[in-house]
């Protein structure tokens, strides 16, 4: 009988390879599940799960959100603008004074790096990292390697390239570790201003040249560009940056190949992917979405079975 | 680990043979019947009565295999994970006649999530419960086999393990004596 090495999920980088198996492989009978007339099972009826969305967020919260009713828990949810948070009260004491009506389990989106981490080592409770910062967002990297490994087959020898902002995107840090340790070739392709130095360090190389990138791959990561993160102006204009580094038909149809286009939403249609690429039949965004609740269940499910027993 | 033969390779073949039959007086054609096999161990029998059936002129036959790691009721008691294993259900249940099949009654618990289980897919006309080997006196839940193949007396560490033959090895059914 296989269980996660880990007590909470903080981060891809704190992952085995064989972990990310496990949860794959229960991810795809949770898929079966979520396909059933009735979507819904019993194995998580004596947990509660909170919700603390400390940032905005749609998809997330929504696909956690419907994975822990799919597994039949407790949800309650949080968000920070309508907290005492902005009463001036600390991470540590919202979380504890939560913990205190008897939750079982935290899932967290925070806007600081390394938020979930630092709850992890001051709580006592399972911590479920819903993106930190521009750090990491597991989930999210878990249900992209998924979607690949449901067209692929196998990803080791694949090329991946993730194109966009690679700076301000934990999307991007996730899926490197994630992809790696599964053994894909990552190529980075994003304007110098939005790749962040020594990233080859990680295993990855990098590129200013999307017709380059896109020729060498096998699938595309389009990330989205995060003005809400970004301070100083990082390219001249959306329309310049679009002209660079957005993907469209004509962009595709120069390749030599069919090739497997992703994105994590929320896309900026126009922007770092057109109308015409974003629903097309290369494109698995769709997927990525199903496929999100399947490994959130997975998830909450293995984490769920290592909690301490309720009755002993 | 002491092991006792149960049943021989002859007698496993007669029993199947019987319960094929049985199966057959009460569901005629097949026309309104769902096959369910429980995962792991129950989808073999399940194949070998399908072949047996087919053999009689009885097909299409429908049949499902169906797991129920996350409908069990032992979810964070049990010291190890509950991995699951495949469902195949590509049939809807609504109004059928449904019969469980698997290869061991113990403590009942499993078909209890069965019947939970089995809910997700519509609701069927009538469930029963079809077992290779019922361990008497172990039950833990009011629950008993409509088709029987044996009755074993078995002590609570024992184990029933039920080997199946695949052209060069006999089907035969063990009992496995607890280390004394």
């Amino acid at each position: 009988m296989k269980k996660l090495s880990v007590s909470h999920l903080l981060g891809i980088k704190y992952l085995q390879p064989e972990d990310i198996h496990l949860i794959f492989e229960t991810a795809t009978h949770f898929k079966e599940v979520i396909n059933r007339p009735i979507k819904k099972v019993p194995s998580l009826r004596d947990i509660t799960i909170a919700n603390l969305f400390f940032e905005n967020s749609t998809r997330t919260k929504l696909s956690f959100e419907l994975a822990e009713k799919r597994l039949s828990a407790d949800v309650i949810n949080f968000s920070a603008s309508q907290s005492s948070v902005s009463k001036g009260e600390t991470l540590v004491d919202t979380v504890n004074n939560i913990l205190a009506m008897k939750v079982d389990m935290i899932v967290m989106r925070h806007p600081h790096p390394g938020a979930a981490h630092f709850l992890s080592k001051k709580v006592n409770s399972c911590i479920i990292n819903a993106g930190d910062g521009t750090h990491e967002h597991p989930s999210q990297a878990l249900l992209d390697a998924y979607s690949l490994l449901e067209k692929f087959g196998d990803l080791n020898g694949k090329r991946i390239a993730i194109v966009g902002d690679i700076l301000h995107s934990r999307v991007a840090l996730s899926n490197i570790y994630a992809l790696k340790m599964l053994g894909a070739e990552v190529t980075l392709c994003a304007p110098k201003s939005l790749l962040p130095k020594h990233i080859e360090s990680l295993g990855v190389k990098t590129s200013t040249n999307l017709m380059q990138v896109l020729d060498w791959c096998d699938a595309a990561n389009m990330l989205r560009v995060q003005n809400e993160r970004m301070e100083l102006s990082y390219f001249p204009t959306t329309r310049e940056y679009s002209q660079n580094f957005g993907l469209n038909g004509d962009r595709l149809k120069q390749l030599r190949k069919e090739i497997v286009i992703l994105h994590p939403g929320p896309i900026n249609r126009g922007v770092e992917i057109t109308s015409e690429v974003a629903d097309s039949d290369q494109a698995i965004i769709l997927d990525q979405v199903e496929n999100g609740v399947a490994i959130r269940m997975a998830i909450i499910y293995l984490l769920g079975s290592q909690l301490k027993r309720a009755v002993e | 680990m002491a092991s006792k033969v149960l049943l021989s390779e002859k007698k496993v073949k007669i029993i199947l043979s019987r319960l094929c039959h049985q199966l057959i007086e009460r569901h005629g054609d097949f026309s309104n019947t769902v096959l369910v096999g429980l995962q792991p161990r129950g989808t073999l029998l399940l194949e070998r009565l399908m072949e047996l059936l087919n053999a009689e002129g009885i097909k299409p036959i429908a049949f499902g295999v169906l797991d129920i790691t996350f409908f069990r009721d032992d979810f964070r008691r049990s010291e190890k994970p509950l991995n699951a294993k495949t469902t195949e259900m590509n049939v809807s249940v609504e109004g059928k006649d449904v019969v469980f099949i698997d290869d061991v009654l113990f403590t009942g618990r499993s078909i209890r999530s069965a019947l939970t289980a089995i809910d997700s897919y519509g609701r069927p006309k009538s469930i029963e419960l079809l077992v290779l080997v019922d361990r008497r006196f172990s039950r833990h839940l009011p629950i008993q086999p409509d088709y029987l193949g044996a009755q074993v007396d078995a002590l609570q560490g024992d184990k029933v393990r039920v080997v199946w033959g695949d052209g060069t090895n006999e089907s035969i059914v063990y009992l496995e004596k607890q280390s004394e």
